[in-house]
């Protein structure tokens, strides 16, 4: 593959490729600026009007701060789960220990749409359809995989006898870990806690069953928008969700690029 | 998504057993979780299949003698064999290229794998149906080639294009993992003994990258499997994926038991290729030249 024209050859094809990959994302951001009411690109007048729209329209900005909402219990309670789950799979000797740790990580190969009848099934039975406790438990299972996988990848790389040192010098087990063990971790837990926000906040199908009109999320919004009509107002939610999204995962992988550095 | 798991794979404990046993409990919490919203839930739809309407297997002899289910299930498998072929064939010469090019430019086409990777679902399942739309930019584009506008949303290929484009970086990324350990001075002793450059490519590299190719096919292929959104939103009706026919029999019909047994089906299904997996992950590992 030295020749020059097979390399030009690959060049031309990894570089479309490249573009197909990325064009999809990159055409939503100028059509939700668009001056017209319908979705055609590339959009022959520029206006905000749709933003403007987004955040009065009640729809749309209380499917916003019901992902926001969500989102954020979910980080939290995925976080404290899934971070006390990793010290004990990383711990632990014992083989159900270690047969847990691919149960904890099986709802990231289950079809979500397999999950997402049995959650809706069981909501329904205990009347938990549309209510933010139902959703929050439901994309905590769905977010443990992605914060388990860090933090467990954070708790390997952590020298265990900087814990034993606290030990030594009077530290009580719970102490060393707060203050020795935690704080040595914590790019791999913010990392898992942003990944964590960032599944609930994406997720779609389970949130389709366990809806109500009382509660929805932003990406079922979108959903329920396609399917209906061609308001551009669904291109400035793609945005807004493009722009936050990608900001947290690069703020995820800058944590985890500097937990490595300092190694 | 397997690569991940395996890289993550918890180190086996140092500490002695007795110390060991009280750690477990800081599983509890999370375990219970998923008891009470993975397993039961799981449980609960296997239950439903063989009881609702009636108990028995009635839920599975209607499918695998329904023409419409045994359809949409041969055609899921079919779009994921499709997705997963031109999934390959798009990502072979992308991960080779990023082998062989310099850091920097291996940072760049990383990122164009890894930009959409972490882009929403939604949203860019959204972005397909605006550009497949009939007079969307793809239409437009294929008019001043002198090609008719075709029509690509609700049609199979529509979901083809989606899909492959949402799945690319589980085939990039295993093929690059694999194709960076192959050591390349293999491809110079072959040509040092006269094999022409496409030759010892094709008997030596492609071979080596064999395990890579098997990882990302299956990882695509299953992942494949369970879609919904991209189907749902580009697909036809008509046409239906799996995921939509569940959907539909649970959401639409309440046929509970049909659609908790097609959620059988597929979960088996899937179970069945992970094992095919972990296998080939196994046997990448064995094979001691890859590493």
């Amino acid at each position: 593959m030295r020749a020059g024209p097979a390399r030009i050859a690959l060049w031309a094809f990894s570089v479309l490729v490249g573009f197909w990959l990325i064009a999809p994302t990159l055409v939503v951001i100028p059509l939700s600026f668009t001056d017209k009411a319908s979705l055609v690109f590339p959009p022959t007048g520029w206006s905000g009007r749709w933003y403007t729209n987004f955040f009065t329209d009640p729809r749309w900005s209380e499917a916003l701060l019901s992902s926001l909402q969500v989102g954020a219990l979910v980080a939290v309670v995925a976080t404290v789960l899934g971070t006390a789950a990793a010290i004990a799979l990383t711990r632990s000797g014992s083989r159900w220990a270690k047969s847990s740790y691919g149960l904890l990580l099986a709802p990231m190969i289950v079809p979500t749409v397999v999950v997402a009848i049995g959650v809706y099934a069981l909501f329904l039975q205990y009347g938990l359809l549309g209510t933010l406790l139902g959703f929050v438990t439901a994309h905590t299972v769905l977010a443990l995989p992605f914060v388990i996988i860090p933090v467990t990848a954070s708790l390997r790389g952590f020298d265990r006898r900087l814990e034993d040192a606290a030990l030594i010098c009077g530290a009580s087990r719970w102490g060393a870990i707060r203050q020795v063990t935690l704080p040595q971790i914590a790019p791999g837990v913010v990392s898992g806690a942003l990944f964590a926000f960032v599944t609930s906040f994406d997720e779609v199908v389970v949130s389709l069953f366990i809806q109500s009109p009382y509660l929805q999320t932003l990406p079922v919004m979108m959903f329920a928008s396609v399917t209906r009509d061609t308001d551009p107002t669904i291109a400035a939610a793609a945005t807004l969700i493009i722009v936050l999204t990608t900001v947290l995962v690069l703020a995820a992988t800058f944590a985890t690029s500097r937990r490595n550095r300092v190694r | 998504m397997t690569a991940l798991i395996e890289i993550a794979a918890p180190a086996s404990g140092r500490r002695p057993k007795g110390v060991g046993g009280r750690w477990g409990l800081l599983l509890l919490p999370a375990l219970a979780l998923l008891a009470v919203l993975f397993l039961v839930p799981l449980g609960l739809m296997a239950w439903r299949s063989v009881t609702d309407p009636a108990p028995g297997l009635g839920n599975y002899s209607w499918f695998f003698t329904s023409d419409v289910a045994l359809a949409t299930l041969v055609r899921t498998l079919a779009v994921g064999a499709v997705v997963t072929l031109v999934t390959l064939l798009l990502s072979y010469p992308y991960a080779y290229l990023m082998t062989v090019v310099s850091t920097r430019a291996r940072i760049w086409l990383t990122l164009l794998v890894l930009l959409p990777f972490w882009t929403s679902l939604m949203v860019r399942t959204f972005a397909w149906v605006v550009l497949l739309q009939d007079s969307g930019v793809v239409n437009q584009l294929l008019g001043t080639v002198g090609m008719g506008p075709l029509q690509l949303i609700r049609t199979q290929a529509g979901v083809v294009i989606g899909m492959t484009q949402v799945l690319m970086p589980f085939m990039v990324l295993p093929l690059y993992a694999v194709m960076s350990g192959i050591d390349r001075r293999l491809l110079d002793a072959a040509q040092g003994m006269g094999a022409r450059p496409v030759t010892a490519f094709l008997r030596v590299f492609v071979p080596l990258s064999l395990p890579g190719v098997g990882a990302g096919a299956l990882t695509v292929f299953i992942t494949s499997l369970g879609f919904y959104v991209t189907p749902a939103l580009l697909g036809s009706p008509d046409q239906a994926l799996i995921s939509q026919q569940i959907f539909t029999q649970v959401n639409g019909l309440l046929a509970w038991g049909r659609g908790g047994a097609m959620g059988v089906v597929l979960l088996a299904v899937t179970l069945v290729l992970l094992g095919l997996v972990g296998f080939v992950l196994r046997f990448t590992r064995t094979r001691g030249g890859v590493r």
